[in-house]
């Protein structure tokens, strides 16, 4: 089956499941408006005392926050669930289900849940990300936002495939839910851009969590600081990912052993 | 009296051997949640230094030891969360435990009381490791010792007053979560989980002073790496134990009424 016909047919399922649940829309309106609030109060602690950050003006830093907001979005309603039901069944032994359908194994675990409304988190990103352009402003040019959206692809396709790295490690170690929470810290590092930490935390954050080409990268882009050797380097890196992550998925699944009823 | 003593001793000590099995997924838990204080610490770091040395009064060696401190006092602040009573509730667990002689809270504060001793050994190789790259200053007198020794449980019995309180509005309604992160928001801002209270607006300064999260997070920090005199830090301590005698009395006025709501969505 075309993996592109089975995403889209696991997504309209995942928004009908989602629209019985219409509250849950503000609900979620309201939890992003909440973190978009204290991020705000965060920045203006910060610009209380300087008025760049590391070469970063007040506007720039909120085009960082949209970017990660909405790249949060991203992760919460597609890659987050999937790899969270990707480590309950490598658990419970249920993998057996998705292995014996006749598609892909990878494709097919990572497209069968979507969280519709986490989407809230992208578009209340990109608002943001909007009010931050007004606010510089700048001149969108078409090879700029190509730029943008190329890097912003990539860094999602990053995040994608370390997650799928670390949730094929419950194929030999079972509790990995720790390992997820320690992600999601390391993600919140992406709310400030990664020239401002350590130079040992920067290279962390950079191979090991790419979390600076998922939003850092990205950011530099709208902010005209990206050079067209870094979004060479950002494809570079995506590949050696997307290559690693197939092949320690491959490697976890020949060592599943599955039905543990 | 005798009953509750063991009960809290037998629980604790369950709590104790149970977590130690775990002390890798524990260490795992806690380096997570060391990243937030590290973010926080590189960002005020940076402003110090941009500004010549100081922010808000305080160096960089000062922010070092105040967010190291913190990652201690954050560890003291989990207590049985909100999201659980959630459960509980909607689950129909609650009704196992009520049918026990002992309310159902002792549980909690017993249990999460035995994991804290474990968690405060854990947390010094992680304090030393910190301590060797951020290069805290520290000036700390023996009264501030055992002022911080107190207040850091005083701020785990505040913590799970409130949080108690906040769980049990699920009694009235299940659509709790977004209450809950409002809730978290607040905290946030006005605990000195995100920057000192000194480095907040005056205004929000005033407002925390009448509120009881400045007395889980910036109050016992404060208490260890601050230069507070004798008097202010007792009468620091004084405060949470009267935040901590009236949640109590709170808690179990909205218990009485609460438990009467009380009929198990699920289960």
């Amino acid at each position: 089956m075309n993996p592109i016909k089975l995403a889209l047919t696991y997504l309209r399922i995942g928004v009908l499941n989602e629209m019985q649940y219409r509250i849950n829309f503000f609900i979620q309106l309201l939890q992003s408006f909440i973190s978009v609030a204290t991020g705000l109060i965060g920045l203006s602690l910060v610009f209380g005392q300087v008025n760049t950050l590391a070469g970063w003006s007040r506007s720039e830093l909120l085009a960082v926050m949209g970017v990660h907001l909405l790249m949060g979005g991203v992760i919460r309603s597609i890659i987050q669930p999937n790899m969270e039901r990707l480590m309950d069944d490598v658990r419970n032994g249920t993998l057996d289900f998705a292995l014996t359908k006749p598609a892909d194994a990878q494709t097919l675990v990572s497209v069968r849940e979507f969280r519709f409304w986490q989407l809230v988190d992208v578009i209340v990103g990109m608002v943001v990300i909007s009010i931050a352009f007004v606010q510089l402003k700048g001149t969108l040019g078409i090879l700029q936002l190509l730029g943008f959206l190329a890097a912003l692809i990539m860094g999602g396709v990053m995040l994608y495939c370390v997650w799928l790295m670390v949730t094929s490690i419950s194929f030999w170690v079972i509790r990995v839910h720790e390992i997820s929470n320690l992600f999601e810290g390391l993600y919140a590092a992406g709310r400030w851009p990664v020239g401002i930490y350590p130079d040992w935390l920067r290279t962390g954050l950079t191979f090991l969590v790419p979390v600076a080409f998922a939003v850092t990268v990205p950011a530099e882009a709208l902010t005209n600081r990206l050079s067209g050797t870094s979004l060479l380097f950002a494809l570079g890196m995506t590949l050696l990912f997307v290559i690693l992550s197939r092949g320690l998925w491959r490697l976890g699944l020949s060592n599943y052993s599955g039905a543990s009823s | 009296m005798r009953r509750y003593i063991d009960f809290y001793l037998a629980s604790m000590k369950i709590a104790i051997l149970g977590q130690i099995q775990y002390s890798v997924a524990n260490y795992f838990y806690m380096i997570g949640m060391i990243t937030e204080p590290v973010i926080y610490l590189v960002v005020w770091t940076t402003i110090a230094k941009q500004q010549g040395g100081m922010a808000g009064g305080y160096t960089a060696g000062a922010f070092a030891a105040y967010y190291i401190i913190w990652t201690l006092v954050r560890n003291m602040n989990i207590v049985f969360t909100p999201y659980g009573w959630e459960w509980r509730i909607r689950e129909g667990q609650l009704s196992m435990e009520l049918m026990r002689p002992i309310h159902p809270i002792h549980g909690d504060v017993a249990y999460f009381a035995g994991w804290k001793t474990v968690v405060i050994f854990l947390w010094l190789p992680l304090a030393a490791i910190l301590s060797w790259i951020f290069k805290p200053d520290f000036d700390i007198r023996w009264m501030e010792v055992i002022v911080f020794f107190l207040a850091i449980w005083g701020a785990y019995l505040i913590r799970t007053i409130l949080l108690s309180l906040l769980g049990m509005i699920t009694f009235w309604t299940t659509r709790v979560s977004a209450i809950f992160e409002l809730y978290f928001g607040l905290e946030l801002i006005l605990s000195g989980r995100l920057v000192p209270m000194t480095i907040m607006p005056p205004w929000v300064q005033n407002l925390s002073n009448y509120l009881p999260f400045k007395w889980t997070f910036f109050f016992p920090i404060e208490a260890l790496v601050g230069n507070m005199t004798d008097i202010q830090l007792w009468s620091g301590f004084g405060m949470q134990v009267l935040w901590i005698a009236s949640g109590t009395l709170f808690l179990n006025l909205i218990w009485k009424s609460a438990i009467k709501q009380y009929s198990a969505v699920g289960g």
